[in-house]
């Protein structure tokens, strides 16, 4: 190609690119103001007002870095964020652990693999409901269907909603309960693995187990990472479930007074909006360097096959 | 396979004499393993899926005998739960249904208008710092929408907007549920570009090849926003409990709330059979939307 040519190439270039530009921008302009309008301007009012004191009816008085620094005396602040870790890291790996177990046993080859992964999926669209929470309060409450079911083992049951040492258990359980969603990706995952590799493998005399462990976890780990990333995300900003289940409360004795439900009480309860500010940005900041710890451990456990 | 196998094994032949004895042992041995592993699977299902059941059937018993019967017979049809609930809240449950629906076919007709129209520019146009754009894009999926439900409650109080259904709407028009555009980039990169070009030297204009070519060949994409944006809009409770307080636009959700708050322990026939009727639209999506649920979530990781 002469100089002249790519020259001419690159004013046409030039030119379309203006003008898809504009065309870009008409296409764009309803998410353009979504994300100015909706999105990085509340964010950054949310940072202005975690820096005042403010209630809704008078306006924002500045008071430097108080809400920060009510924060750390602030038991109940203290007790959510227990609540919350609590949560997140039992019932993401429990949820995620399941999750490939049944993948794993549904991807080799079971009959009705399309009527197990539907009932399994299920609970997943269903479980974020108020329905299903209003479900819950019933089921694991002192006369309800668990203890029922624990009595034919002859174990006596309790109130585990209305007992502080239960009470979160059951959120755990329920969001356990919503495994189906990432083993439909899991098994999707599972999907993409090359046969060869197993034949490959089995040619070498590797067993079932020796083949899980060197074929399907390393390739995988993608899927894996990209679920618990997903979840852990979605497991932090829990709320309706907690807020359901306790009324509105978080409790018995603030046991389920999950990180959100704390920052809606403060916020919407008490119009207490500067501090709520601070705690959404706390939020903010815990979501995004679990997220980041996430991206920086994954250097040394996820494979890429490219 | 393994029906073969253990159909062709005589249960009297001597293993020893038969050359093939091995392997119809092996086949005998997997039609064990698979029974087991289908018993199990079926258990599994049973375990997970018996307290909706038993919401369902509950529903159409006597509220004194809800709780002092766990299984999932039902001795006589009892629909007065149905009845007593539809009309025991404030309004009749039907308001708040339609309620509800106003909510989730706002958000659909926005984010499927919005989303497809970022999509096409992302996936098919060249704009200045698009890379950036697009990282915004992504980072967007990830943020809490507690960051920003505070600013956010005061411009739409402002506006007079609380307790209305437009802040649960316009958001949708504005293309703020970025997954969607995700999923639509997705499928866009997937169309082959010849199509676009083939349009282009007739003379085709960006806007007819988005609307005459990519909306087409994009449906599948477009239920599956469709439908992920019912069943979240119709399950979200958080951004509907700050907007709506007026019990006259309760959506379901709310509605359902107030009443399980108001009347705790003593009419969960009512509850249960109300909490019925507000999942049914989920399981008719889920009946028949199952496959563009599957595959959205398989490409892109959605709840």
């Amino acid at each position: 190609m002469s100089a002249t040519s790519e020259l001419h190439n690159l004013g046409q270039g030039g030119a379309r690119a203006k003008r898809q530009n504009k065309t870009a921008f008409l296409f764009l302009l309803p998410w353009f103001l979504g994300l100015f309008v909706i999105t990085i301007g509340p964010m950054l009012a949310s940072l202005i007002l975690s820096f005042t004191d403010y209630n809704l009816l008078q306006p924002a008085e500045f008071n430097g870095l108080e809400n920060f620094s009510r924060m750390l005396g602030d038991e109940r602040l203290h007790q959510s964020l227990g609540v919350t870790f609590t949560y997140v890291f039992v019932s993401v790996p429990v949820q995620l652990g399941l999750a490939l177990g049944l993948a794993i046993v549904l991807d080799r080859g079971v009959r009705g693999l399309a009527f197990y992964r539907s009932m399994f999926y299920l609970p997943s669209l269903l479980g974020a409901s108020v329905a299903i929470a209003v479900l819950w309060r019933m089921v694991f409450g002192a006369d309800g269907l668990f203890n029922d079911g624990l009595a034919l083992f002859g174990i006596e049951g309790r109130g585990w909603i209305s007992e502080p040492e239960t009470a979160l258990g059951t959120l755990i359980t329920l969001n356990v309960w919503t495994f189906g969603s990432p083993m439909v990706i899991f098994l999707a995952g599972l999907r993409q693995i090359p046969r060869m590799y197993y034949e490959a493998a089995s040619v070498d005399g590797a067993s079932r187990w020796r083949q899980f462990l060197s074929v399907t976890l390393p390739l995988l780990t993608p899927i894996i990472f990209f679920n618990l990333v997903l979840q852990i995300i979605h497991a932090f900003q829990s709320f309706t479930q907690a807020f359901i289940v306790s009324g509105g409360t978080g409790g018995p004795a603030d046991s389920t007074l999950f990180y959100t439900l704390y920052l809606y009480q403060r916020g919407f309860g008490n119009f207490d909006m500067g501090y709520a500010s601070a705690l959404a940005w706390l939020l903010l900041l815990i979501v995004g360097a679990f997220t980041a710890i996430n991206f920086w451990a994954s250097k040394y456990w996820v494979f890429y096959n490219d | 396979m393994t029906d073969t196998f253990a159909k062709a094994t005589p249960a009297t032949a001597p293993p020893a004499s038969n050359p093939a004895s091995p392997r119809r042992a092996r086949g005998g041995f997997r039609r064990v393993r698979s029974i087991i592993k289908h018993a199990l699977l079926i258990l599994c299902v049973l375990v997970m899926l018996y307290p909706v059941l038993w919401m369902v059937v509950s529903s159409l018993r006597p509220n004194d005998v809800i709780f002092r019967d766990p299984s999932l017979l039902l001795n006589d049809l009892e629909t007065g739960n149905y009845a007593e609930g539809w009309n025991a809240f404030a309004d009749p449950f039907s308001v708040y249904l339609v309620n509800s629906s106003i909510v989730v076919l706002g958000a659909i007709l926005g984010n499927l208008v919005s989303c497809s129209m970022a999509a096409y520019a992302f996936a098919r146009l060249e704009f200045t710092a698009k890379r950036w754009w697009f990282a915004i894009m992504l980072l967007t999926i990830m943020l809490p929408i507690h960051v920003i439900i505070v600013p956010q409650y005061v411009l739409f109080a402002q506006l007079g907007w609380v307790n209305t259904f437009l802040p649960l709407i316009v958001p949708k028009l504005l293309a703020t549920d970025a997954f969607f555009v995700f999923l639509m980039v997705q499928f866009i990169r997937g169309v082959p570009i010849e199509l676009d070009e083939a349009a282009r030297i007739d003379g085709a204009g960006h806007p007819r090849i988005f609307a005459q070519i990519i909306l087409p060949l994009m449906v599948p994409a477009l239920a599956t926003t469709a439908i992920f944006t019912f069943i979240w809009t119709w399950n979200d409770f958080f951004s509907q409990l700050i907007y709506l307080t007026d019990p006259d636009i309760y959506t379901v959700p709310l509605a359902l709330r107030a009443f399980v708050d108001a009347q705790a322990g003593t009419n969960w026939g009512a509850a249960l059979a109300m909490s019925v009727v507000s999942l049914v639209p989920i399981f008719l999506v889920f009946l028949f939307g199952q496959r563009f649920l599957l595959r959205g979530i398989a490409t892109t990781g959605g709840k």
